[in-house]
Protein backbone atom coordinates (compact mmCIF):
# COMPACT_ATOMS: atom_id res chain seq x y z
CA UNK A 1 0.00 0.00 0.00
CA UNK A 2 1.96 2.99 -0.83
CA UNK A 3 1.08 6.13 0.84
CA UNK A 4 0.49 8.85 -1.90
CA UNK A 5 -2.51 10.28 -0.92
CA UNK A 6 -2.66 10.22 2.94
CA UNK A 7 -5.89 11.68 2.96
CA UNK A 8 -8.39 10.65 0.44
CA UNK A 9 -7.09 7.14 2.29
CA UNK A 10 -8.09 8.14 5.65
CA UNK A 11 -11.36 9.84 4.06
CA UNK A 12 -12.23 6.24 2.51
CA UNK A 13 -10.80 3.82 5.47
CA UNK A 14 -13.56 6.49 7.47
CA UNK A 15 -16.79 5.77 5.30
CA UNK A 16 -15.57 2.27 5.05
CA UNK A 17 -15.85 2.19 8.92
CA UNK A 18 -18.93 4.35 8.89
CA UNK A 19 -21.02 1.79 6.68
CA UNK A 20 -19.90 -0.81 8.63
CA UNK A 21 -20.94 0.61 11.68
CA UNK A 22 -24.18 1.20 9.81
CA UNK A 23 -25.08 -2.00 8.97
CA UNK A 24 -24.49 -3.15 12.70
CA UNK A 25 -26.60 -0.76 14.02
CA UNK A 26 -29.53 -2.32 10.96
CA UNK A 27 -28.57 -6.09 12.72
CA UNK A 28 -28.65 -4.87 16.04
CA UNK A 29 -31.48 -2.42 15.96
CA UNK A 30 -34.08 -5.40 16.28
CA UNK A 31 -32.22 -7.16 19.40
CA UNK A 32 -32.09 -3.32 21.03
CA UNK A 33 -35.66 -3.18 20.65
CA UNK A 34 -36.83 -6.24 22.22
CA UNK A 35 -34.82 -5.85 25.10
CA UNK A 36 -35.80 -2.03 25.64
CA UNK A 37 -38.93 -3.37 25.02
CA UNK A 38 -39.04 -5.90 27.54
CA UNK A 39 -37.66 -3.30 30.20
CA UNK A 40 -40.81 -1.18 29.94
CA UNK A 41 -44.03 -1.53 31.84
CA UNK A 42 -47.69 -0.41 30.18
CA UNK A 43 -47.36 3.03 30.67
CA UNK A 44 -43.73 3.45 29.30
CA UNK A 45 -45.16 1.28 26.51
CA UNK A 46 -47.82 3.61 25.47
CA UNK A 47 -45.92 6.71 25.92
CA UNK A 48 -42.20 6.01 24.76
CA UNK A 49 -41.47 4.72 21.35
CA UNK A 50 -39.94 1.48 20.12
CA UNK A 51 -36.70 2.78 20.38
CA UNK A 52 -37.00 5.08 23.63
CA UNK A 53 -35.08 3.56 26.57
CA UNK A 54 -37.50 2.79 29.37
CA UNK A 55 -37.60 5.94 31.71
CA UNK A 56 -38.09 3.17 35.31
CA UNK A 57 -36.60 0.01 33.78
CA UNK A 58 -38.56 -3.38 35.67
CA UNK A 59 -38.36 -6.98 35.06
CA UNK A 60 -42.31 -7.38 35.52
CA UNK A 61 -42.73 -8.17 31.79
CA UNK A 62 -39.84 -10.90 31.86
CA UNK A 63 -41.73 -12.61 35.04
CA UNK A 64 -44.58 -12.21 33.75
CA UNK A 65 -43.57 -13.82 30.72
CA UNK A 66 -41.90 -16.85 32.67
CA UNK A 67 -44.41 -17.51 35.06
CA UNK A 68 -48.09 -15.87 33.73
CA UNK A 69 -48.34 -14.91 30.98
CA UNK A 70 -51.33 -16.47 28.62
CA UNK A 71 -50.53 -18.85 25.92
CA UNK A 72 -53.45 -20.12 24.44
CA UNK A 73 -55.87 -21.11 27.41
CA UNK A 74 -53.12 -22.23 29.74
CA UNK A 75 -51.31 -18.83 31.63
CA UNK A 76 -48.10 -20.63 33.44
CA UNK A 77 -45.68 -17.86 31.19
CA UNK A 78 -43.56 -20.11 29.04
CA UNK A 79 -41.34 -21.99 31.92
CA UNK A 80 -42.97 -25.44 31.27
CA UNK A 81 -42.18 -25.09 27.48
CA UNK A 82 -38.42 -24.15 28.73
CA UNK A 83 -38.20 -27.03 30.45
CA UNK A 84 -40.15 -29.05 27.46
CA UNK A 85 -37.37 -27.70 24.80
CA UNK A 86 -34.06 -28.92 27.16
CA UNK A 87 -35.85 -31.98 28.06
CA UNK A 88 -36.23 -32.51 23.75
CA UNK A 89 -32.60 -31.29 23.05
CA UNK A 90 -30.19 -32.52 25.41
CA UNK A 91 -30.86 -36.60 24.52
CA UNK A 92 -31.67 -35.41 20.86
CA UNK A 93 -28.43 -33.81 20.58
CA UNK A 94 -26.38 -36.46 22.10
CA UNK A 95 -27.63 -39.61 20.11
CA UNK A 96 -27.77 -37.62 16.87
CA UNK A 97 -24.12 -36.89 17.72
CA UNK A 98 -23.18 -40.08 18.52
CA UNK A 99 -25.14 -41.43 15.29
CA UNK A 100 -23.23 -38.97 13.02
CA UNK A 101 -19.26 -39.84 14.48
CA UNK A 102 -20.04 -43.39 13.89
CA UNK A 103 -21.53 -42.99 10.66
CA UNK A 104 -18.63 -40.67 9.81
CA UNK A 105 -15.82 -43.04 10.72
CA UNK A 106 -16.83 -45.39 8.72
CA UNK A 107 -17.95 -43.27 5.43
CA UNK A 108 -14.38 -42.00 5.59
CA UNK A 109 -12.63 -44.74 6.90
CA UNK A 110 -13.95 -47.89 6.02
CA UNK A 111 -15.13 -47.15 3.23
CA UNK A 112 -17.28 -50.24 1.36
CA UNK A 113 -18.48 -50.89 -1.91
CA UNK A 114 -21.42 -48.20 -2.62
CA UNK A 115 -20.73 -46.63 0.75
CA UNK A 116 -19.63 -42.89 -1.38
CA UNK A 117 -23.45 -43.68 -3.22
CA UNK A 118 -25.00 -44.18 0.26
CA UNK A 119 -23.48 -40.59 1.75
CA UNK A 120 -24.21 -39.05 -1.22
CA UNK A 121 -28.27 -40.31 -0.66
CA UNK A 122 -27.98 -39.30 3.00
CA UNK A 123 -26.62 -35.80 1.68
CA UNK A 124 -29.76 -34.93 0.08
CA UNK A 125 -31.44 -35.16 3.74
CA UNK A 126 -29.42 -32.11 4.35
CA UNK A 127 -31.45 -29.87 2.00
CA UNK A 128 -34.88 -31.62 1.55
CA UNK A 129 -38.33 -30.03 3.08
CA UNK A 130 -39.24 -31.18 5.77
CA UNK A 131 -42.61 -31.13 4.55
CA UNK A 132 -42.58 -34.58 3.14
CA UNK A 133 -42.03 -36.40 6.08
CA UNK A 134 -44.25 -34.76 8.04
CA UNK A 135 -47.85 -36.70 7.26
CA UNK A 136 -46.29 -39.91 7.27
CA UNK A 137 -43.98 -39.44 10.35
CA UNK A 138 -47.27 -38.80 12.27
CA UNK A 139 -48.62 -41.55 11.48
CA UNK A 140 -45.34 -43.44 12.92
CA UNK A 141 -44.98 -42.23 15.97
CA UNK A 142 -49.32 -43.18 16.48
CA UNK A 143 -47.72 -46.72 15.87
CA UNK A 144 -44.76 -46.38 18.34
CA UNK A 145 -47.34 -44.96 20.70
CA UNK A 146 -44.79 -41.87 21.39
CA UNK A 147 -47.29 -39.18 19.46
CA UNK A 148 -47.40 -35.59 20.76
CA UNK A 149 -45.03 -36.68 23.38
CA UNK A 150 -41.41 -35.11 23.79
CA UNK A 151 -39.89 -38.81 22.97
CA UNK A 152 -41.75 -38.56 19.89
CA UNK A 153 -39.91 -34.76 19.15
CA UNK A 154 -36.60 -36.18 20.31
CA UNK A 155 -36.94 -39.32 18.15
CA UNK A 156 -37.71 -36.53 14.99
CA UNK A 157 -35.09 -34.60 15.72
CA UNK A 158 -32.34 -37.46 16.29
CA UNK A 159 -33.43 -38.68 12.62
CA UNK A 160 -33.56 -35.92 10.84
CA UNK A 161 -30.44 -35.28 12.60
CA UNK A 162 -28.44 -38.09 11.03
CA UNK A 163 -27.81 -36.30 7.62
CA UNK A 164 -26.36 -33.23 8.92
CA UNK A 165 -24.24 -34.80 11.57
CA UNK A 166 -22.61 -37.49 9.69
CA UNK A 167 -21.87 -34.88 6.94
CA UNK A 168 -20.30 -33.26 9.47
CA UNK A 169 -17.93 -35.91 10.94
CA UNK A 170 -16.98 -38.02 7.44
CA UNK A 171 -15.90 -34.78 5.80
CA UNK A 172 -13.43 -34.14 9.25
CA UNK A 173 -12.36 -37.48 9.44
CA UNK A 174 -11.55 -37.66 5.91
CA UNK A 175 -8.71 -35.42 6.22
CA UNK A 176 -7.41 -37.47 8.80
CA UNK A 177 -4.26 -38.84 7.51
CA UNK A 178 -5.05 -42.67 6.69
CA UNK A 179 -1.39 -43.13 7.63
CA UNK A 180 -2.69 -42.91 11.40
CA UNK A 181 -4.88 -45.64 11.06
CA UNK A 182 -2.83 -48.43 9.11
CA UNK A 183 -0.13 -48.02 11.70
CA UNK A 184 -2.56 -48.71 14.67
CA UNK A 185 -3.80 -51.82 12.61
CA UNK A 186 -0.27 -53.08 12.22
CA UNK A 187 0.07 -52.83 15.83
CA UNK A 188 -2.88 -55.02 15.82
CA UNK A 189 -5.76 -52.21 17.12
CA UNK A 190 -9.35 -53.38 16.41
CA UNK A 191 -12.26 -51.44 14.47
CA UNK A 192 -13.47 -50.16 18.20
CA UNK A 193 -10.16 -49.01 19.10
CA UNK A 194 -9.08 -47.15 16.27
CA UNK A 195 -12.17 -45.18 16.78
CA UNK A 196 -11.84 -44.75 20.54
CA UNK A 197 -7.78 -44.07 20.88
CA UNK A 198 -6.95 -42.33 17.82
CA UNK A 199 -10.34 -40.78 15.70
CA UNK A 200 -12.47 -39.97 19.01
CA UNK A 201 -9.29 -38.11 20.53
CA UNK A 202 -8.55 -36.25 17.45
CA UNK A 203 -12.48 -35.07 17.14
CA UNK A 204 -12.57 -31.74 19.66
CA UNK A 205 -13.12 -29.54 17.22
CA UNK A 206 -15.93 -31.02 14.97
CA UNK A 207 -17.64 -32.80 17.98
CA UNK A 208 -18.14 -28.97 19.35
CA UNK A 209 -19.28 -27.86 15.60
CA UNK A 210 -21.82 -30.71 15.76
CA UNK A 211 -22.79 -30.27 19.29
CA UNK A 212 -23.24 -26.48 18.57
CA UNK A 213 -24.88 -26.93 15.13
CA UNK A 214 -27.99 -29.54 16.65
CA UNK A 215 -28.18 -27.83 19.72
CA UNK A 216 -29.02 -24.86 17.88
CA UNK A 217 -31.05 -25.80 15.04
CA UNK A 218 -33.65 -28.78 17.33
CA UNK A 219 -33.72 -25.29 20.05
CA UNK A 220 -34.71 -23.09 17.58
CA UNK A 221 -36.88 -25.88 15.57
CA UNK A 222 -40.49 -24.96 14.81
CA UNK A 223 -41.74 -27.10 12.21
CA UNK A 224 -41.51 -30.32 14.35
CA UNK A 225 -42.62 -28.79 17.22
CA UNK A 226 -45.78 -27.21 15.61
CA UNK A 227 -46.71 -30.82 13.93
CA UNK A 228 -45.72 -33.64 16.53
CA UNK A 229 -46.24 -32.09 20.41
CA UNK A 230 -48.90 -32.46 22.56
CA UNK A 231 -50.43 -30.29 25.01
CA UNK A 232 -47.76 -31.12 27.70
CA UNK A 233 -44.71 -30.96 25.30
CA UNK A 234 -44.62 -27.81 23.34
CA UNK A 235 -41.20 -26.78 23.02
CA UNK A 236 -40.34 -22.98 23.62
CA UNK A 237 -40.79 -22.09 20.12
CA UNK A 238 -44.47 -23.06 20.02
CA UNK A 239 -44.27 -21.99 23.55
CA UNK A 240 -43.33 -18.05 21.99
CA UNK A 241 -45.55 -18.21 19.08
CA UNK A 242 -48.42 -18.84 20.77
CA UNK A 243 -47.74 -16.41 23.58
CA UNK A 244 -47.47 -13.73 20.74
CA UNK A 245 -50.14 -14.52 19.21
CA UNK A 246 -52.81 -14.88 22.16
CA UNK A 247 -55.39 -12.00 21.64
CA UNK A 248 -55.84 -9.95 25.01
CA UNK A 249 -57.44 -6.80 25.27
CA UNK A 250 -54.60 -4.72 25.51
CA UNK A 251 -51.35 -6.50 23.48
CA UNK A 252 -48.52 -6.44 26.01
CA UNK A 253 -45.56 -6.27 23.62
CA UNK A 254 -43.04 -5.80 26.65
CA UNK A 255 -44.06 -8.94 27.77
CA UNK A 256 -44.00 -10.33 23.76
CA UNK A 257 -40.20 -8.76 23.70
CA UNK A 258 -39.10 -10.54 27.26
CA UNK A 259 -40.89 -14.26 25.93
CA UNK A 260 -38.52 -14.10 22.46
CA UNK A 261 -35.53 -12.96 24.37
CA UNK A 262 -36.34 -15.95 27.33
CA UNK A 263 -36.53 -18.05 24.22
CA UNK A 264 -33.62 -16.73 22.44
CA UNK A 265 -30.84 -16.15 25.05
CA UNK A 266 -29.80 -20.74 25.43
CA UNK A 267 -28.60 -20.22 21.43
CA UNK A 268 -27.96 -16.96 21.63
CA UNK A 269 -25.73 -17.10 24.87
CA UNK A 270 -23.77 -20.35 22.54
CA UNK A 271 -23.17 -18.64 19.81
CA UNK A 272 -21.33 -16.07 21.68
CA UNK A 273 -19.21 -18.22 23.66
CA UNK A 274 -18.68 -20.24 20.82
CA UNK A 275 -19.61 -18.62 17.93
CA UNK A 276 -16.69 -19.87 15.91
CA UNK A 277 -17.60 -23.46 15.80
CA UNK A 278 -21.28 -22.19 14.94
CA UNK A 279 -20.24 -20.01 11.57
CA UNK A 280 -18.08 -23.53 10.74
CA UNK A 281 -21.31 -25.47 11.07
CA UNK A 282 -23.03 -22.76 9.06
CA UNK A 283 -20.59 -22.86 6.24
CA UNK A 284 -19.66 -26.65 6.39
CA UNK A 285 -23.35 -27.57 4.92
CA UNK A 286 -22.54 -25.73 1.70
CA UNK A 287 -19.00 -26.95 1.08
CA UNK A 288 -18.37 -30.31 -0.24
CA UNK A 289 -16.19 -32.44 1.83
CA UNK B 1 -9.37 -46.64 3.42
CA UNK B 2 -9.67 -49.39 0.55
CA UNK B 3 -6.87 -51.60 1.68
CA UNK B 4 -7.05 -54.97 1.68
CA UNK B 5 -8.42 -56.40 4.78
CA UNK B 6 -5.41 -57.27 6.25
CA UNK B 7 -6.40 -56.38 9.97
CA UNK B 8 -10.11 -56.24 11.21
CA UNK B 9 -13.28 -58.19 9.90
CA UNK B 10 -14.38 -56.39 7.61
CA UNK B 11 -17.95 -56.63 7.90
CA UNK B 12 -17.64 -55.08 11.24
CA UNK B 13 -17.94 -51.90 9.95
CA UNK B 14 -20.43 -52.43 7.73
CA UNK B 15 -22.46 -53.78 10.37
CA UNK B 16 -21.72 -50.67 12.90
CA UNK B 17 -23.05 -48.12 10.57
CA UNK B 18 -25.89 -50.07 9.14
CA UNK B 19 -29.09 -49.02 11.84
CA UNK B 20 -27.60 -45.42 11.82
CA UNK B 21 -27.56 -45.07 7.87
CA UNK B 22 -30.74 -46.87 7.59
CA UNK B 23 -32.27 -44.95 9.68
CA UNK B 24 -31.06 -42.25 8.42
CA UNK B 25 -31.87 -43.21 4.58
CA UNK B 26 -35.40 -44.85 5.83
CA UNK B 27 -36.63 -41.36 7.23
CA UNK B 28 -35.49 -39.95 4.03
CA UNK B 29 -36.66 -41.61 1.31
CA UNK B 30 -39.05 -44.07 3.20
CA UNK B 31 -40.99 -41.10 4.51
CA UNK B 32 -40.78 -39.50 0.87
CA UNK B 33 -42.07 -42.43 -1.13
CA UNK B 34 -44.88 -42.51 1.37
CA UNK B 35 -45.68 -38.96 1.29
CA UNK B 36 -45.81 -39.19 -2.24
CA UNK B 37 -48.24 -42.61 -2.15
CA UNK B 38 -50.41 -40.05 0.26
CA UNK B 39 -50.31 -37.55 -2.68
CA UNK B 40 -52.01 -40.40 -5.10
CA UNK B 41 -54.40 -41.17 -2.33
CA UNK B 42 -58.10 -39.96 -1.23
CA UNK B 43 -56.77 -39.26 2.13
CA UNK B 44 -58.57 -36.44 4.00
CA UNK B 45 -59.00 -36.19 7.46
CA UNK B 46 -57.49 -39.80 8.06
CA UNK B 47 -55.39 -41.84 5.49
CA UNK B 48 -57.56 -43.55 3.08
CA UNK B 49 -55.58 -45.55 0.75
CA UNK B 50 -58.03 -45.55 -2.05
CA UNK B 51 -56.06 -44.25 -5.33
CA UNK B 52 -57.11 -41.29 -7.03
CA UNK B 53 -54.46 -40.89 -9.39
CA UNK B 54 -53.31 -37.21 -10.34
CA UNK B 55 -56.52 -35.84 -8.66
CA UNK B 56 -54.79 -34.51 -5.76
CA UNK B 57 -52.40 -32.71 -7.92
CA UNK B 58 -55.49 -31.53 -10.23
CA UNK B 59 -57.23 -30.08 -7.45
CA UNK B 60 -53.97 -28.79 -6.27
CA UNK B 61 -53.42 -26.68 -8.96
CA UNK B 62 -57.24 -25.04 -9.19
CA UNK B 63 -56.55 -24.49 -5.41
CA UNK B 64 -56.74 -20.74 -5.26
CA UNK B 65 -54.92 -20.06 -1.61
CA UNK B 66 -52.24 -22.69 -3.48
CA UNK B 67 -52.04 -20.06 -6.50
CA UNK B 68 -51.63 -17.53 -3.78
CA UNK B 69 -48.58 -19.15 -2.06
CA UNK B 70 -47.20 -20.18 -5.94
CA UNK B 71 -47.34 -16.21 -6.34
CA UNK B 72 -45.97 -15.20 -3.03
CA UNK B 73 -43.02 -17.77 -3.07
CA UNK B 74 -42.34 -15.62 -6.84
CA UNK B 75 -42.51 -12.44 -5.12
CA UNK B 76 -40.67 -13.38 -1.69
CA UNK B 77 -37.91 -15.94 -3.08
CA UNK B 78 -36.38 -12.91 -5.59
CA UNK B 79 -36.37 -10.60 -2.94
CA UNK B 80 -35.20 -12.28 -0.32
CA UNK B 81 -32.31 -14.35 -2.56
CA UNK B 82 -31.28 -11.34 -4.13
CA UNK B 83 -31.48 -9.62 -1.13
CA UNK B 84 -29.73 -11.48 1.51
CA UNK B 85 -27.09 -12.39 -1.57
CA UNK B 86 -26.79 -8.86 -2.55
CA UNK B 87 -26.31 -7.44 1.04
CA UNK B 88 -24.08 -10.17 1.96
CA UNK B 89 -21.82 -9.86 -0.92
CA UNK B 90 -21.27 -6.16 0.34
CA UNK B 91 -20.91 -6.99 3.78
CA UNK B 92 -18.26 -9.55 3.12
CA UNK B 93 -15.86 -7.30 0.88
CA UNK B 94 -15.96 -4.27 3.59
CA UNK B 95 -14.81 -6.81 6.07
CA UNK B 96 -12.27 -7.70 3.53
CA UNK B 97 -10.92 -4.52 3.56
CA UNK B 98 -8.55 -5.22 6.88
CA UNK B 99 -10.72 -3.52 9.13
CA UNK B 100 -9.57 -3.02 12.58
CA UNK B 101 -12.92 -4.88 14.66
CA UNK B 102 -13.72 -7.21 12.06
CA UNK B 103 -14.31 -10.04 14.33
CA UNK B 104 -16.53 -8.20 16.34
CA UNK B 105 -18.88 -6.92 13.23
CA UNK B 106 -18.59 -10.10 11.58
CA UNK B 107 -20.37 -11.46 15.34
CA UNK B 108 -22.74 -9.16 14.99
CA UNK B 109 -24.05 -9.51 11.74
CA UNK B 110 -24.23 -13.01 11.93
CA UNK B 111 -26.21 -13.22 15.19
CA UNK B 112 -29.34 -13.88 13.42
CA UNK B 113 -28.84 -17.25 12.34
CA UNK B 114 -27.87 -18.03 15.71
CA UNK B 115 -31.76 -17.60 17.12
CA UNK B 116 -34.89 -18.69 15.72
CA UNK B 117 -37.20 -17.32 13.00
CA UNK B 118 -39.75 -17.30 15.51
CA UNK B 119 -37.82 -14.85 17.79
CA UNK B 120 -36.91 -12.54 15.59
CA UNK B 121 -40.49 -12.68 13.66
CA UNK B 122 -41.80 -11.64 17.01
CA UNK B 123 -39.36 -8.87 17.08
CA UNK B 124 -40.48 -7.68 13.36
CA UNK B 125 -43.97 -8.13 14.48
CA UNK B 126 -43.83 -5.61 16.28
CA UNK B 127 -41.59 -2.64 14.87
CA UNK B 128 -43.84 -3.26 11.49
CA UNK B 129 -46.70 -2.88 13.39
CA UNK B 130 -49.15 -0.35 11.64
CA UNK B 131 -49.98 1.68 14.61
CA UNK B 132 -47.36 1.08 17.63
CA UNK B 133 -44.24 0.09 15.74
CA UNK B 134 -41.52 2.22 12.88
CA UNK B 135 -44.93 4.80 12.39
CA UNK B 136 -44.78 5.73 16.06
CA UNK B 137 -41.30 6.89 16.01
CA UNK B 138 -41.09 8.07 12.89
CA UNK B 139 -44.43 10.26 14.28
CA UNK B 140 -43.17 11.23 17.34
CA UNK B 141 -39.70 12.54 15.63
CA UNK B 142 -41.77 14.48 13.87
CA UNK B 143 -43.28 13.53 10.75
CA UNK B 144 -46.93 13.32 11.65
CA UNK B 145 -47.80 11.59 8.30
CA UNK B 146 -45.59 9.25 8.19
CA UNK B 147 -47.00 5.61 7.58
CA UNK B 148 -46.40 2.35 7.31
CA UNK B 149 -49.10 -0.39 7.12
CA UNK B 150 -47.47 -3.06 4.82
CA UNK B 151 -47.72 -5.70 7.51
CA UNK B 152 -51.45 -5.42 7.34
CA UNK B 153 -52.03 -4.65 4.02
CA UNK B 154 -52.48 -7.77 1.50
CA UNK B 155 -50.89 -6.60 -1.21
CA UNK B 156 -47.46 -5.83 0.88
CA UNK B 157 -47.39 -7.77 3.64
CA UNK B 158 -45.28 -10.29 2.08
CA UNK B 159 -42.69 -7.43 1.04
CA UNK B 160 -42.70 -7.61 5.09
CA UNK B 161 -41.39 -11.16 5.07
CA UNK B 162 -38.87 -10.32 2.99
CA UNK B 163 -37.40 -7.44 4.50
CA UNK B 164 -37.00 -9.43 7.89
CA UNK B 165 -36.28 -12.75 5.92
CA UNK B 166 -33.21 -10.59 4.03
CA UNK B 167 -32.17 -9.35 7.53
CA UNK B 168 -31.94 -12.86 9.06
CA UNK B 169 -30.23 -14.25 6.48
CA UNK B 170 -27.64 -11.69 5.12
CA UNK B 171 -24.85 -12.61 7.77
CA UNK B 172 -24.63 -15.81 6.75
CA UNK B 173 -24.51 -15.12 3.15
CA UNK B 174 -21.56 -13.02 4.19
CA UNK B 175 -19.94 -15.61 6.48
CA UNK B 176 -19.53 -18.07 3.05
CA UNK B 177 -18.27 -14.90 0.69
CA UNK B 178 -16.22 -13.94 3.25
CA UNK B 179 -14.22 -17.58 3.93
CA UNK B 180 -13.92 -17.38 0.16
CA UNK B 181 -12.33 -13.99 -0.51
CA UNK B 182 -9.80 -14.84 1.97
CA UNK B 183 -9.11 -18.01 0.25
CA UNK B 184 -7.95 -15.56 -2.90
CA UNK B 185 -4.46 -14.63 -2.61
CA UNK B 186 -3.42 -11.32 -2.37
CA UNK B 187 -0.66 -11.39 -4.92
CA UNK B 188 -3.10 -11.32 -7.57
CA UNK B 189 -4.83 -7.89 -5.80
CA UNK B 190 -1.18 -6.07 -5.58
CA UNK B 191 0.01 -7.19 -9.29
CA UNK B 192 -3.16 -5.23 -10.43
CA UNK B 193 -2.90 -2.80 -7.92
CA UNK B 194 0.99 -2.30 -9.69
CA UNK B 195 -0.68 -2.22 -12.99
CA UNK B 196 -2.60 1.06 -11.84
CA UNK B 197 -5.95 -0.71 -11.68
CA UNK B 198 -8.49 1.00 -8.73
CA UNK B 199 -9.99 -1.35 -6.32
CA UNK B 200 -13.14 -0.88 -7.35
CA UNK B 201 -12.32 -2.26 -10.56
CA UNK B 202 -10.28 -5.12 -9.59
CA UNK B 203 -13.25 -6.60 -7.15
CA UNK B 204 -15.78 -6.13 -10.38
CA UNK B 205 -13.16 -7.34 -13.05
CA UNK B 206 -10.87 -10.20 -11.03
CA UNK B 207 -12.02 -10.72 -7.51
CA UNK B 208 -16.05 -11.16 -7.84
CA UNK B 209 -15.47 -13.55 -11.08
CA UNK B 210 -13.08 -16.16 -9.22
CA UNK B 211 -15.83 -16.31 -6.65
CA UNK B 212 -18.11 -18.00 -9.13
CA UNK B 213 -18.54 -21.74 -7.40
CA UNK B 214 -19.12 -19.99 -4.03
CA UNK B 215 -21.57 -17.93 -5.71
CA UNK B 216 -23.18 -20.79 -6.90
CA UNK B 217 -23.18 -22.46 -3.99
CA UNK B 218 -24.80 -20.02 -2.04
CA UNK B 219 -27.02 -19.23 -4.04
CA UNK B 220 -28.29 -22.94 -4.26
CA UNK B 221 -28.03 -22.77 -0.06
CA UNK B 222 -30.25 -19.54 0.01
CA UNK B 223 -32.49 -20.40 -2.91
CA UNK B 224 -33.72 -23.67 -1.12
CA UNK B 225 -34.23 -21.39 2.75
CA UNK B 226 -36.46 -19.43 0.54
CA UNK B 227 -38.62 -22.76 -0.78
CA UNK B 228 -38.47 -24.05 3.19
CA UNK B 229 -39.70 -20.57 4.34
CA UNK B 230 -42.11 -21.28 7.07
CA UNK B 231 -41.05 -20.09 10.60
CA UNK B 232 -41.27 -16.88 10.19
CA UNK B 233 -43.89 -16.39 8.01
CA UNK B 234 -46.27 -18.20 10.86
CA UNK B 235 -44.46 -15.60 13.28
CA UNK B 236 -44.66 -12.78 11.40
CA UNK B 237 -48.00 -13.17 9.82
CA UNK B 238 -49.05 -16.94 10.24
CA UNK B 239 -49.96 -16.38 6.49
CA UNK B 240 -52.39 -13.58 6.75
CA UNK B 241 -54.07 -11.17 6.53
CA UNK B 242 -56.49 -13.59 5.33
CA UNK B 243 -54.18 -16.08 3.58
CA UNK B 244 -52.37 -13.26 1.67
CA UNK B 245 -48.80 -14.25 3.07
CA UNK B 246 -49.34 -17.93 2.46
CA UNK B 247 -45.96 -19.88 1.09
CA UNK B 248 -46.11 -23.41 0.08
CA UNK B 249 -44.46 -24.67 3.47
CA UNK B 250 -47.57 -22.76 5.50
CA UNK B 251 -50.11 -24.00 3.00
CA UNK B 252 -48.55 -27.53 3.25
CA UNK B 253 -49.18 -26.83 6.82
CA UNK B 254 -52.60 -25.67 7.17
CA UNK B 255 -54.01 -27.52 4.52
CA UNK B 256 -52.80 -31.31 6.40
CA UNK B 257 -52.60 -30.64 9.73
CA UNK B 258 -55.23 -27.70 10.25
CA UNK B 259 -57.95 -28.12 7.35
CA UNK B 260 -57.89 -31.94 7.83
CA UNK B 261 -57.11 -32.15 4.01
CA UNK B 262 -53.65 -35.21 4.20
CA UNK B 263 -53.86 -36.21 0.52
CA UNK B 264 -54.30 -32.06 -0.64
CA UNK B 265 -50.93 -31.30 1.81
CA UNK B 266 -49.26 -34.26 0.73
CA UNK B 267 -49.18 -33.14 -3.02
CA UNK B 268 -47.80 -29.43 -2.06
CA UNK B 269 -45.39 -31.19 -0.32
CA UNK B 270 -44.36 -33.16 -3.20
CA UNK B 271 -44.66 -29.74 -5.16
CA UNK B 272 -42.20 -28.15 -2.63
CA UNK B 273 -39.90 -31.36 -2.72
CA UNK B 274 -39.92 -31.35 -6.50
CA UNK B 275 -38.98 -27.60 -6.33
CA UNK B 276 -35.71 -28.15 -4.25
CA UNK B 277 -35.05 -31.14 -5.39
CA UNK B 278 -34.53 -29.66 -9.18
CA UNK B 279 -32.10 -26.81 -7.26
CA UNK B 280 -30.04 -29.20 -5.06
CA UNK B 281 -29.89 -32.27 -7.16
CA UNK B 282 -28.11 -30.89 -9.85
CA UNK B 283 -25.61 -29.14 -7.36
CA UNK B 284 -24.49 -31.91 -5.31
CA UNK B 285 -24.38 -33.81 -8.69
CA UNK B 286 -21.75 -31.84 -9.47
CA UNK B 287 -20.02 -31.08 -6.08
CA UNK B 288 -19.67 -35.20 -5.07
CA UNK B 289 -18.52 -36.44 -8.78
CA UNK B 290 -15.47 -37.80 -8.90
CA UNK B 291 -12.56 -35.06 -9.89
CA UNK B 292 -9.33 -36.63 -11.99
Amino acid sequence: MSPARPFSRQLQRLLLLGTLLLFALYFLTPLYVMLVTSLKDADQLRSGHLLSLPSAPTLDAWSKAWQSACTGVECGGLRPFFVNSLLMVVPAVVVSTALGAINGYVLSKWRFPGSETLFALLLFGVFMPMQVVLLPMSQVLGWLGIASSIWGLIAVHVLAGIAPTTLFFRNYYVGLPDELLKAAMLDGASFWQIFRRIVLPLSGPILMVTLIWQFTSIWNDFLYGVVFSGADSKPITVGLNNLANTSSAVKEYNVDMAAALIAALPTLFVYVVAGKYFVRGLTAGAVKG
Amino acid sequence: MQTRHSGPNPWLPRLVVAPGLALGLLFIYGLMAWNGYLSFSASRLMPNYGFVGWAQYEALLENDRFRVAMTNLAIFGPLFIGGAMALGLLLAILLDQKVRAEGVLRTIYLYPMAISFIVTGTAWKWMLNPTTGLEQVMRQWGFADFSFDWLVDPERAIYCVAIAGVWQSAGFVMALFLAALRGIDDAIIKAAQVDGASLPRIYWRIIIPSLRPVFFSTLMVVSHLAIKSFDLVMALTAGGPGYATDLPATFMYATAFTRGQIGLGAASATVMLATVAAIVVPYLYSELRPRK
